[in-house]
């Protein structure tokens, strides 16, 4: 399958700044649209079957329209550019690229849902890229297509940019609300939900930076045109970071339902040294590990669901002949463990556990009955946590326990004293 | 609340203009909690790159937050620190992706090289040295962010130049 560009259109190609040039290649031509017919904007992206990009994959249609049936004074887009998930450079390549793309989604956006402002939270460890966007934002409100009456519409939209300080439970996304109000970033209960009462409780369209990237090209060129990309439940193009023990890392957008076997051998270029795969993290930090026996898995949400593999955020980790997997589920643990909010108890205290017992069987210590422990209390922390990240972080676990069953295998007392 | 006397001589005491800068940046926004995380980032930056108790002091008092909510944020977020750091932060990532490439053998140059471990600061007030969780530079693992600028592709035989770099810019 070839490398298609939709999202990441002329990337590379236009300065990222100049409003002028991103017009040349068509820009802000999807937001004229909007403008001319606002009470088209939902339908379209409805239509289009466009899912989430952040990793949950929820219908973005659908979820403008909660947002636009409701009545308030005050409503905002907010856009989801923490990107703190290990794994993910995806949204950076964007900003970085095409910031326009996206300012002119959130456009979009607030026309579909009657908001005039918009903001992007960005993540602190992105300080070059705000540069980027800063600059970029100037020079749309310079030639009129943010601001006041953009494109001479009556209409306003603007956007301000608000940086994170270093917290990976930020991109959860009533976390990511606090943090703007100036908050510890600490997730709320849902319902209510933000589209609902969000940003001071007013109702909010949350977006991650690529499902917005993809509003533009939507309006431009039809729902139809859209639904011909991809599969039929996922449609449309997906950028894909590869990370890890791969020749060529980085950023590759396909339609979505590519392989995980194209990825790696032709945009990757396999394992660096001509070492041979063993695993593959797939979806980012909390997603499945899936041995190289599986790479014939199409990536997308469906297909990945069914092959015990995670589409998440589209994200490949690959893993040589040298790895030591519970090596990798130690840092992933760890990491879990150390962003854990402290919020609620099964994922403030889970999380530790959990890198307890990976560290047990790391180092041969594991007794009769830990493996079934930790299984167990990763079930609880599945059922038990407030938010996704003491809900998701067992995943990688169970996949190894599930597809490497010979890691956790008990050291004999002989072995266990050679170390 | 005051600072103690125990407080007033140690080495958090920061000095009387720069307070005065933190109270003009932190001023103009009066009564705007939601701008706390954006005031603290650039106080920081004037304060040498921590926020100590009475940097902190002036804030809550020039915005009207209570002085709680600054602490309970300064320490929820790893950008800040509550202690002063040294001139140039480095923030070696050791997520998975720079753990698979090497970034423990990277971390454990830098160590050697400055001659402080991981969370210090060299004597000389220059460096601190940090690890920190993926940086978004995955496609040059391993990385690090100094100060604004991602380092990637490092390997430990370079560390050593690019520290002598970096002292030169400073
Ligand atoms: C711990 C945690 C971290 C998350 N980090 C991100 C993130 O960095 N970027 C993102 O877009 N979504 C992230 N999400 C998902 C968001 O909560 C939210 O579902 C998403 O931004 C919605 O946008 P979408 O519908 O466009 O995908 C995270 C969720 C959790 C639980
Ligand atoms: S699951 Fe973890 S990160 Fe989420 S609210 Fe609970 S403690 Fe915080
Ligand atoms: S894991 Fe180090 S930059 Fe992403």
């Amino acid at each position: 399958m070839e490398e298609m560009r939709v999202i990441l259109n002329k990337a590379g190609e236009i300065s990222p700044v100049s409003t002028k040039e991103y017009i040349d290649i068509g820009g802000y031509q999807g937001l004229k649209k909007a403008l001319e017919a606002p009470e088209n904007i939902i339908g379209v992206i409805k239509a289009s079957g466009l899912r989430g990009r952040g990793g949950a994959g929820f219908p973005a249609g659908l979820k403008l329209s909660f947002t636009a049936d409701t009545t308030a004074d005050r409503k905002y887009i907010v856009c989801n550019a923490d990107e703190g998930e290990p794994e993910t450079i995806k949204d950076r390549m964007i900003m970085d690229l095409v910031p326009h793309r996206l300012f002119e989604g959130m456009a979009i956006a607030g026309i579909a849902v009657g908001a005039d402002k918009g903001f992007i939270y960005l993540r602190a460890e992105y300080p070059y890229v705000a540069k980027t966007l800063e600059r970029a934002l100037a020079d749309a409100r310079e030639n009129g297509c943010l601001g006041k009456n953009i494109m001479g519409s009556g209409k306003d939209f603007d956007i301000e940019i608000r940086t994170g300080a270093g917290a990976y439970i930020c991109g959860e996304e009533t976390a990511l609300l606090s943090s703007i109000e100036g908050k510890r970033g600490e997730p709320r209960f849902k319902p209510p939900f933000p589209g609902v009462a969000g940003l001071w409780g007013k109702p909010t369209v949350l977006n991650n930076v690529e499902t917005l990237a993809n509003f533009p090209a939507i309006l431009v060129n039809g729902a139809e045109w859209f639904r011909t990309l991809g599969t039929e439940k996922c449609p449309g193009t997906k950028l894909f970071t590869l990370s890890g023990n791969i020749a060529k890392p980085g950023v590759y957008e396909f339609p979505i339902g590519v392989t995980i076997r194209s990825l790696y051998e032709e945009a990757g270029g396999g394992c660096p040294g001509g070492k041979r795969l063993i695993a593959v993290q797939t979806g980012g930090a909390s997603g499945n590990i899936i041995p190289a026996s599986l790479i014939d898995t199409l990536m997308d949400i469906e297909s990945c669901a069914a092959a015990g593999a995670t589409f998440g955020t589209g994200d490949l980790m690959f893993m040589d002949e040298d790895c030591d997997i519970l090596d990798v589920l130690e840092n992933l643990t760890e990491f879990f463990a150390e962003e854990s909010c402290g919020k609620c108890t099964p994922c403030r205290e889970g999380t530790p556990r959990m890198l307890e017992f990976i560290g047990k069987f790391k180092n041969g210590t594991a007794k009769e009955g830990d493996l079934e422990l930790m299984l167990e209390l990763g079930s609880l922390m599945v059922e038990g946590s407030l938010c996704g990240l003491g809900q998701a972080s067992p995943n990688p676990i169970f996949s190894a326990v599930r597809f490497f069953p010979e890691i956790f295998a008990l050291k004999t007392d002989s072995k266990r004293g050679s170390c | 609340m005051a600072l103690n006397e125990k407080e007033k001589s140690c080495c958090c005491f920061t000095d009387t203009d720069i307070l005065k800068q933190i109270a003009a940046i932190a001023s103009k926004w009066r009564d705007r909690p939601d701008m706390l995380i954006p005031v603290l980032h650039e106080v920081q930056k004037v304060a040498g790159n921590g926020i100590p108790k009475d940097v902190a002091m002036t804030v809550s008092r020039e915005m009207r937050v209570p002085l709680s909510r600054i602490y309970g944020v300064e320490t929820f977020y790893a950008f800040y620190s509550t202690e002063k750091r040294g001139k140039v932060l480095i923030r070696l990532c050791k997520s998975a992706p720079c753990h698979l490439k090497g970034a423990k053998d990277v971390l454990d140059a830098f160590e050697k090289v400055l001659g402080v471990r991981a969370g210090e600061t060299t004597p000389d007030k220059m460096f601190t040295l940090e690890t920190c969780e993926c940086i978004g530079a995955c496609d040059v693992s391993p990385a690090a962010l100094i100060d604004d600028t991602v380092y990637g592709d490092l390997k430990p035989e370079n560390v050593s130049e690019l520290i002598s770099l970096l002292r030169k810019r400073a």
